[in-house]
């Protein structure tokens, strides 16, 4: 290289060769870079920016702050023992002034009911009843006029409040959340409903796994041994499925499954059954449906792996004495178990997620985490909760996601 | 592997299982769709078999009134542009992605293909919030943003797929030849492409059309696609109007990715990639 450097150095323009080569890739780098840019740009700012804003609305929340400044600051000195003193009433009575004046006493009631059932109505009362207030002893008239303003844990809740974050929701989605000293304590048995729908989501996704590895294995095994003709045609019965979306396919299961539907009325018509078998709107439904829909998704990534075992392994091993099921086992099976890990981990992070199908053909005790990911941002309008079941939702499926590309490769979802 | 004629009667009996059983699962993959689909051909509205007689009139019902149509073009339309949008972008991407030392490679592509692994319902709640405050909430504008995000990663994979063993020194030659960067990129490297980015497009055309979290998310009625409109009829009342829409939008799919996947022989047939 320094050879070189001393034959170019005599060039007009006196620049080292390599730092000329350097330049070169340099710029071939930065073409590269460029045309990447756009896309990336781009989801940056639509996809992982919408989802980075969704996790950080699961540990914040500044409506008290915003809409209460004056009891923020007030309670600053507060020492959380007793009740708050006079000049901190005050300044809920300006706050509640101001919000019963700008209409966002709603927000904050909403907001306090959060965490405090029962609170929504108590704070708007107040906050109709506040602007009749005038000065004097504020502490006492306003927990004459609500004895809400009287309850520890209301001002405790308060007090967290100036802070813009909060572990309220995350903690609530575990079932737990704060006492009334701002203690963390388990949920009461009508709020902790989150670990068991995480639970049931767990539990379906590992049923669903289970079937498909269970119809899917032997299918599998048979296509990869069927000479190539009729492997295609059946590979078609396998791909076809594949190519329909959920949708199209949950909708053709509810038409199967409904009461007086296809499955029904064959059992019924055969005299298996006198009277429709409950078989939609239930556990039955859902694990049917979702079985149907990944277990292709199971099916090839095994057949794949299993594409690629020699059969002279297994004669090997007949030949020198295994009977046909050792050999199976003990030789083949081994072989496999890439093609089960990649299949049935797919599956299961696939199903982690899923929301329109068990809406459609679940009851009301088989919908899983999406669908109350769903709930809370379209029914309840409570969009902590809905961050923090999304936050979780999201880590699981993402861990796994690692494993998984870690078991498998570089190559993530093949296409085509 | 037929059953060996020196099978004991364990191992034939284990052999006819396995084939009854195998049996049994393609029918449970392959019987829903086929036995569903003729029912959107009932002259009268229940879901049962023998059906009294043959008619148009659910097809009539999906290609003649407002509701159906205007989710049609709808579907269409933010199809349409998301394919344009999706199979621009990722097509660049690709190119650039599968520069040699390309800097962070893993780690973009998997930021890249991203939206296919996030699961759709948080995609959708995440856009959402996103929407409501930027104002995108309910506009084409935000739809056609929000399934480009999900169609580029399959431009992405496809046209990456296509450039795998690409051979470099071609545009080299090009360029030495004298031929400037546009010519090499529409004379050179876009025939050897074309596939991949064919298949991209169908593929990114089929996510946007078949996509419904989305839409039932960030669209108003105004911009309902086909796939809102069915699920919104799932949850009143199944009418066979639904049956007869789903099998025009499977037999689309299935006509799509037929392509798709005859394409993707014959790019490999090009290349001289073999398989079996």
């Amino acid at each position: 290289m320094a050879t070189m450097a001393v034959q170019i150095a005599g060039s007009p323009d006196d620049i080292p060769l390599r730092t000329k080569l350097q330049r070169v890739e340099r710029r071939r780098k930065l073409r590269a870079v460029s045309l990447v840019l756009p896309l990336l740009l781009f989801i940056l700012i639509a996809f992982v920016l919408p989802i980075g804003r969704m996790i950080f609305n699961a540990i914040h929340d500044d409506t008290l702050l915003r809409l209460m400044p004056r009891t923020m600051a007030a309670l600053n000195a507060w020492d959380g023992k007793d009740l708050p003193d006079e000049t901190v009433y005050a300044a809920l009575v300006g706050d509640l002034k101001q919000a019963s004046a700008q209409k966002t006493a709603g927000a904050i009631a909403k907001r306090m009911n959060y965490e405090l059932p029962g609170a929504l109505s108590e704070v708007m009362s107040s906050a109709r009843k506040a602007s009749a207030l005038s000065a004097g002893l504020y502490k006492e008239a306003l927990i004459e006029i609500n004895p809400f303003w009287g309850r520890h844990d209301a001002w405790s809740l308060l007090k967290r409040g100036r802070s813009a974050y909060t572990a309220f929701y995350l903690l609530r989605s575990v079932d737990y959340q704060y006492g009334p000293d701002s203690q963390i304590v388990t949920s009461p048995p009508e709020n902790a409903i989150f670990r068991d729908i995480f639970l049931r989501t767990l539990g379906i996704s590992i049923g669903v796994t289970a079937a498909t590895l269970l119809l899917g294995f032997p299918v599998a095994y048979l296509l990869a041994t069927l000479p190539p003709r009729s492997r295609n045609l059946l590979m078609i019965l396998v791909v076809l499925p594949f190519w329909t979306s959920s949708l199209m396919r949950t909708i053709a299961w509810v038409v199967l499954l409904q009461d007086r539907g296809l499955v029904n009325d064959t059992l019924i018509a055969l005299h298996v059954i006198s009277q429709p078998a409950e078989l939609i709107f239930n556990r039955v439904g859902t694990i049917v449906a979702m079985t149907h829909i990944q277990l292709p998704l199971t099916l090839l990534p095994i057949y794949s792996v299993m594409k690629t075992i020699s059969p002279s392994l297994v004669r090997a091993a007949r030949s020198l004495g295994a009977g046909p099921f050792y050999a199976f086992w003990k030789v083949y099976f081994p072989l496999t178990l890439p093609g089960i890990a990649a299949g049935c981990l797919l599956t299961f992070i696939l199903c982690l997620g899923y929301y329109i199908t068990p809406a459609l053909v679940g009851g009301p005790a088989d919908q899983m985490i999406g669908s109350f990911v769903a709930y809370y941002t379209n029914e309840d309008l409570n969009w902590g909760m809905a961050s923090a079941l999304g936050a979780i939702l999201l880590s699981a499926t993402l861990l796994l996601y690692y494993v998984f590309n870690k078991l498998v490769g570089a190559d993530p979802i093949k296409v085509g | 592997m037929a059953a060996s004629p020196y099978a004991s009667p364990m191992e034939k009996g284990w052999y006819y299982l396995h084939r009854l059983l195998c049996g049994a699962v393609l029918l449970f993959l392959i019987a829903p769709i086929l036995v569903v689909i003729p029912l959107s051909f009932n002259s009268v509205p229940f879901f049962s078999y023998p059906m009294p007689s043959l008619s148009l009139r659910w097809y009539q019902e999906f290609f003649l009134t407002g509701r159906w149509q205007g989710a049609l073009h709808n579907s269409i339309f933010v199809a349409v542009l998301v394919t344009l949008l999706s199979t621009a972008l990722g097509t660049l991407a690709a190119l650039g992605l599968s520069r040699p030392n390309f800097p962070w490679r893993a780690a973009i592509m998997s930021l890249l293909i991203s939206p296919l692994v996030v699961p759709g319902v948080i995609t959708a709640v995440a856009v959402y919030f996103f929407y409501a405050d930027v104002g995108l909430l309910n506009t084409y504008t935000g739809l056609i943003l929000a399934h480009t995000t999900l169609a580029t990663p399959f431009v992405v994979i496809t046209v990456t797929a296509t450039l795998t063993g690409f051979d470099h020194s071609l545009t080299r030659a090009a360029a030495g030849l004298g031929a400037p960067p546009i010519t090499v990129f529409f004379k050179v490297i876009l025939p050897l492409i074309l596939p991949g980015m064919i298949s991209g497009a169908l593929f990114a055309f089929l996510t946007s059309f078949d996509e419904v979290l989305l839409a039932l998310f960030v669209a108003s009625p105004e911009q309902r696609t086909l796939p809102k409109v069915m699920f919104s009829g799932m949850r009143e009342e199944i009418s066979p109007t639904i049956i007869a829409a789903a099998t025009v939008l499977i037999l689309f799919s299935i006509a799509m990715l037929t392509t798709v996947e005859l394409l993707r022989r014959r790019s490999e047939r090009l290349r001289g990639i073999r398989n079996t």
